[in-house]
């Protein structure tokens, strides 16, 4: 606290300082001053928070997105179900609106046009991730039950298994392999993305470094350190999702 | 046990099946062979609606399969098929590939499920594989499997849809001699096939199957012995 004192007043004199002096200056004042620390902490919690909601959302849209669609295209020729299309119309206007729109964009929209009047930032900023989470990983898990080989569902049908029982026994576990580096990247995409929400004022990580530069005037140690707690983050979450990938290769074994 | 009658199939404007009638009586053997695009594969999958007829009706054990109001599922239950690629689900283990069709449609429990599975590869002689998966299998051994899966559902009608026509040469035997054996023991079947041998000596009725419709149809020894149709002696001149 002292030795920090001390240098700071010489930089601030511009007096000579060493390089061991100047980072130990800049260090202390982003993270450790007035326990800056714990705003980190506090937004890192936020980070993982938000990306878990919306990942939980984002997960549970895709997968009724992707079924209905699927469902819709695999009806058998001659037997179209109204109801059924209709649906699956309401689909494809979400994933292209969704699709077709920058992620900020939806955010201040979300933010301060829809519930302008709502103080929960975090919320609604969890909130509009898990939407557009949602269009993304119903077209990836679209693809992956696509990728099942057609003899699958034969095969299931041939049986006596009904459509849905097919699909969550045979079809759905054999895509969910097959799309799983996809949605990883989904994944990281989506924790990275939850630092736009402080532009709707939600106070996450990257929010809790923005207040530390804006008052210690200094953006280079606060940034950086951020940068490197996401890239943390991202590398355990690809640990993670590396273990969970061998799990599932269980059944490649020769 | 089955009937067809009059059944025709257009894909997207192309006559694959130009009305093909059939009986199948209980325990008889019916091998369907001809060239390739025929029709054979679509016909056999129309019997349990994999393909959906364009008209026509198929009566299996007295219901109409092409009644719209027919629980097709119940249907399917009861009739067993066999692929050319055999499609084993490949996410599960070899017992679980087995049990997991009479679980689920509450035909056996569990423990009766399995010990059927068992009883059933025993037979093939596979019971040491219950725990593999079908990556660990040769293409011999998945297509029994595949057999003892769909005979796991107690059919009453199995349908072999080119059951050999994936299998290297050396592998063909040993299906051919577990569908010998199904057919020996009283099973109803209806095969798609290009084992001449096979149909010789296994079935009870060849059927010759050209452009969508039924050319010739008589006991082995007629069709292989004494074809009365120039096509069919210019078709078995060259596989035979």
């Amino acid at each position: 606290m002292e030795q920090y004192a001390a240098w700071k007043a010489l930089l601030v004199a511009g007096e000579p300082t060493t390089a061991w002096q100047k980072f130990y200056v800049f260090f202390y004042q982003a993270f450790l001053e007035n326990d800056r620390w714990q705003q980190y902490l506090s937004g890192v919690g936020t980070t993982l928070l938000v990306t878990l909601f919306a990942l939980l959302l984002g997960v549970v849209l895709g997968v009724l997105v992707a079924i209905i669609r699927t469902a819709h295209d695999q009806q058998r020729p001659g037997k179209h179900n109204p109801v059924l299309g209709f649906v699956n119309g309401i689909m494809k206007v979400y994933v292209t609106v969704i699709r077709g729109t920058p992620m900020m964009v939806q955010l201040l929209i979300m933010g301060f046009v829809i519930f302008a009047s709502s103080r929960d930032y975090v919320t609604v900023g969890a909130l509009t991730l898990g939407i557009n989470s949602g269009a993304y990983t119903a077209e990836i898990i679209r693809g992956g039950l696509m990728s099942v080989d057609q003899g699958q569902m034969e095969a299931g049908r041939s049986l006596g298994l009904n459509y849905i029982d097919t699909m969550r026994f045979i079809i759905v576990p054999q895509a969910v392999k097959a799309i799983l580096p996809a949605l990883g990247n989904e994944f990281i995409v989506l924790l990275k993305d939850t630092s736009l929400i402080s532009v709707i004022g939600g106070k996450e990580l990257l929010y809790a470094a923005r207040g530390v530069v804006s008052r210690t005037y200094e953006a280079m140690y606060p940034y950086i350190g951020t940068a490197i707690i996401y890239l943390i983050l991202v590398m355990m979450f690809t640990w993670l999702l590396g273990i969970f990938e061998r799990r599932l290769r269980a059944s490649d074994r020769r | 046990m089955i009937a067809v009658k009059d059944l025709k199939k257009n894909f997207e404007g192309l006559e694959v099946l130009k009305g093909v009638d059939l009986e199948v009586k209980k325990g008889e053997c019916v091998v369907f062979i001809g060239p390739s695009g025929s029709g054979k594969s679509t016909f056999l999958r129309c019997l349990n609606l994999l393909e959906v007829p364009t008209s026509g009706e198929i009566i299996f054990d007295g219901v109409s399969m092409t009644d719209p109001g027919t629980d097709i599922d119940k249907m399917r239950q009861r009739m067993g098929m066999v692929f050319q690629h055999f499609n084993l689900f490949p996410n599960m283990t070899i017992l679980k590939n087995l049990t997991l069709a009479p679980i689920r449609t509450k035909h056996l429990t569990k423990a009766q499920a399995e010990q059927k599975a068992m009883e059933l590869l025993k037979r093939v002689g596979l019971e040491d594989k219950a725990g593999g998966y079908p990556a660990q299998l040769s293409g011999g051994q998945k297509q029994r499997v595949a057999i003892v899966r769909a005979l796991c559902m107690d059919p009453e009608v199995m349908l072999f849809d080119e059951p050999t026509s994936a299998l290297d040469p050396e592998m063909v035997g040993e299906v051919l001699d577990v569908m010998r054996e199904l057919a020996n023991s009283g099973m109803t079947m209806v095969c798609v096939t290009h084992e001449m041998g096979f149909a010789r000596e296994v079935a009870d009725r060849v059927l010759f199957l050209e452009d969508g419709k039924i050319l010739e149809e008589g006991t082995p020894e007629q069709i292989f012995g004494n074809p009365q149709q120039a096509r069919t002696k210019e078709f078995l001149n060259k596989v035979l």
